[in-house]
């Protein structure tokens, strides 16, 4: 009996040194941005690399492209300079919140919506991009919009991390959720008939249905999704710097040109609509 | 059929065979880490310090009984507390350390019990010291007795890696995720291909630690 | 710490239910998977023994991932649907009854071999002899081993988390990235794992030394 308090004498005492070690050294996560990137000349931003249009892994040469990444890009030569170097980091929505948190990387621009309940962890800056949640169903599918879901035995996909299943536990009670790691997964287990839809914004679905004939998204947009670059709390001087930056890459024509490049083509989307 | 030519073409094989590097690198640079820091924590439970061996006792049983995935995402998501950034790649491998360096301190640790006590003793009687005999005496006897379980764990390692794709690692599973997630004609080739490539480089590791078994005489630890 | 248990203790408890229903589900699929295996490795009849070989060596050297990712992805897209929890189940019961059938095949080589020659002697035939002489006694070597590939068995059926089989890891990253507090929910579920695994590889450390 005394060796069992012992040994949970030991285990609690053991992991209270644990979280003493995790609680010591300087935190990046407490440093200020913008010092930082003017010394390293480096930003580094966390972005998806499984969703086409807005960023996805060529096979090719083995870099991220995507509207996201090049906006990032174009925001990074505006705060930095010409020579400012943008960095990536691949982000899931399941990663990217402890990832910016924890200071692994300076800024998310991942596909990222701004909601209040997120607002109350991360800065966010204004919307670069109004996406709106939508549904990614097989052709012939009997699922038409988000209400044909709300009966007990469908399955919806969405990815962990993601508000959009939060919104589909909200229109669509009824309707079993079940959350993969990242698009990719979702998408393959969409295919594989794990799920009667995938639920995510329609930006990311119209990049899912180009890549994957016979799939396409159905019943309009049931939510308001605007897209937007999170920072750590307690960085104002960064959260300034994205902004000025930000209306710089709008008034300049960059960002109509670089929404041109990638959403020109997407048979279904408007993309004039979202010129700025 | 077509399927499947178009799945193995040049480009994607490359990129497979990148990511086919990543694992065996990141699992090379874990079993050299694990290794050494494996022998210093089982010596130091070998040798019973006050204190200090309960305590590495018990990093080790709370270590080894937590699933892996649990230790990868402590050091994903936790270093950046200690200052540091880690990249994916780097992650996995500290992640890899801890927990490897667990198995291998209780392999090490009854490899010195497994070495005849009466070597100990004649080593101190010609003059050595403590720590001098166990690092030129025991130790590299032991280690012969260790080769096997050591090679095993080292396979395990090379499975084990994949759980590293849920922090983006890029190796050979996340490349053919992304290889398979761009289209659905390649789901069925590239998991034929992930069972072919993990098993050659397994297969070959685990045929060298019977060749070394039969050789060294020892028994096998089993490992999963 | 204790504000997740507060706010997420059903999904904590849930995961927590599911990862020991399905290590037990597995554990006993591939104790009887395992054993008939190591039992054709040791037959006379070399037919059986190539099977069991071929198996075992198969699946000791492909990653888990790739197995429960396989069922979870590529049987349905040809054949039938199968759901997260099932294909994490099936991944842990074929890949875990590799190592069984290893660890049983040990224990059964390590039973006298004059054992099975006096009760064929007997008058009894290879299988009665195996089943009432040989396994009995292998048991009992290989109980401590045997409990280690449960623990072992519960570590890995994290790997439920990446087909969304609602285990305590795929809780868990949910639950992080609701409460966004990472640290301390991984804690929390770390925790929940110790309480299965820690006694077990106590209990099963005594049963060694008391065998030894």
């Amino acid at each position: 009996m005394k060796k069992v308090i012992r040994t949970i004498g030991l285990l609690i005492s053991s992991f209270a040194v644990l979280l003493l070690l995790a609680s010591c050294g300087t935190p990046l996560s407490k440093q200020n941005v913008v010092t930082r990137a003017e010394e390293t000349n480096t930003l580094t931003w966390g972005v998806k690399a499984d969703t086409k249009l807005f960023g996805l892994m060529d096979v090719k040469d083995g870099q991220i492209k995507g509207f996201e990444v090049d906006l990032a890009k174009a925001l990074t030569k505006q705060i930095l300079g010409p020579k400012g170097k943008a960095q990536f980091v691949q982000v899931t929505s399941s990663t990217r919140m402890p990832l910016l948190q924890n200071g692994n990387i300076d800024a998310i621009i991942a596909t990222m919506t701004i909601t209040p309940e997120r607002a109350k962890q991360v800065d966010f800056s204004r919307s670069y991009f109004d996406a709106g949640q939508s549904l990614l169903v097989k052709n012939g599918s009997p699922i038409h919009n988000i209400k044909d879901l709300n009966h007990s035995g469908r399955t919806v996909l969405g990815v962990v991390g993601s508000n959009s299943v939060q919104n589909v536990a909200k229109a669509a009670p009824k309707a079993r959720v079940l959350q993969l790691s990242d698009y990719a997964q979702a998408m393959t287990a969409l295919k594989s008939g794990q799920g009667d839809a995938l639920t995510t914004d329609n930006g990311i679905l119209y990049g899912m249905a180009v890549e994957n004939p016979g799939y396409s998204v159905v019943g309009g947009t049931f939510t308001k999704e605007p897209y937007g670059i999170a920072t750590r709390k307690g960085q104002g001087d960064f959260q300034k710097k994205i902004a000025k930056a930000l209306t710089e890459v709008e008034k300049s024509g960059q960002y109509n040109k670089l929404l041109a490049k990638w959403f020109s083509n997407v048979p279904g989307f408007n993309y004039k609509e979202m010129e700025r | 059929m077509q399927s499947f030519i178009d799945a193995y073409s040049w480009l994607n094989m490359r990129y497979l065979i990148e990511g086919l590097g990543v694992t065996v690198l990141v699992s090379v640079a874990s079993i050299i880490g694990s290794y050494v820091i494996g022998a210093i924590l089982g010596i130091i439970r070998y040798v019973n310090i006050r204190f200090l061996s309960p305590l590495v006792g018990l990093f080790i049983d709370i270590i080894r009984n937590l699933p892996l995935l649990l230790i990868i995402f402590f050091t994903y998501f936790g270093l950046p507390n200690l200052g540091l950034r880690p990249s994916s790649i780097w992650a996995t491998i500290i992640a890899m350390v801890i927990f490897e360096s667990t198995m291998l301190a209780e392999i090490v640790r009854s490899g010195i019990q497994a070495v005849p006590k009466g070597q100990m003793e004649g080593a101190r009687a010609s003059g050595l010291s403590y720590w001098q005999a166990m690092w030129h005496i025991i130790l590299p006897q032991a280690m012969k007795k260790m080769i096997p379980a050591i090679v095993s764990q080292f396979i395990s390692l090379i499975k084990d890696t994949s759980l590293a794709t849920i922090i983006v690692l890029p190796d050979l599973m996340h490349n053919a995720q992304i290889i398979y997630g761009q289209n659905t004609n390649y789901i069925l080739p590239m998991f034929l291909m992930l069972a072919i490539m993990y098993f050659i480089v397994c297969y070959i590791l685990s045929v060298i630690s019977r060749r070394l078994e039969k050789r060294l005489g020892s028994t096998r630890k089993q490992a999963a | 710490m204790t504000t997740i248990f507060a706010h997420y203790g059903s999904e904590l408890l849930q995961g927590f239910g599911q990862t020991l229903l399905c290590s037990v589900i597995s554990l006993f699929f591939s104790l009887i998977i395992g054993s008939m295996f190591a039992i054709f490795e040791t037959t006379p009849i070399k037919f059986l023994r190539v099977i069991a070989r071929i198996y075992i060596e198969i699946f000791r050297n492909i990653p888990l991932l790739v197995i429960t990712m396989f069922f979870y992805v590529v049987i349905p897209l040809y054949l039938f649907k199968i759901d997260g929890f099932t294909a994490g189940t099936i991944g842990l019961t074929i890949y875990t009854s590799a190592f069984i059938a290893e660890t049983v095949r040990a224990g059964i080589n390590s039973v006298d071999p004059g054992q099975m020659e006096g009760s064929r002697a007997n008058g009894l035939s290879w299988w009665q002899s195996m089943r009432y002489i040989v396994l009995p006694q292998a048991f009992r070597y290989v109980i401590p081993p045997l409990g280690n590939q449960f623990i072992n068995l519960v570590k890995n059926s994290s790997v439920l988390a990446f087909v969304a089989g609602f285990d305590l890891m795929y809780q868990g990253n949910v639950i992080a990235s609701d409460s966004l507090s990472t640290m301390s929910t991984y804690v929390c579920v770390g925790l929940l794992y110790l309480i299965i695994t820690l006694p077990l590889s106590y209990w099963m450390r005594y049963l060694e030394k008391r065998l030894a």
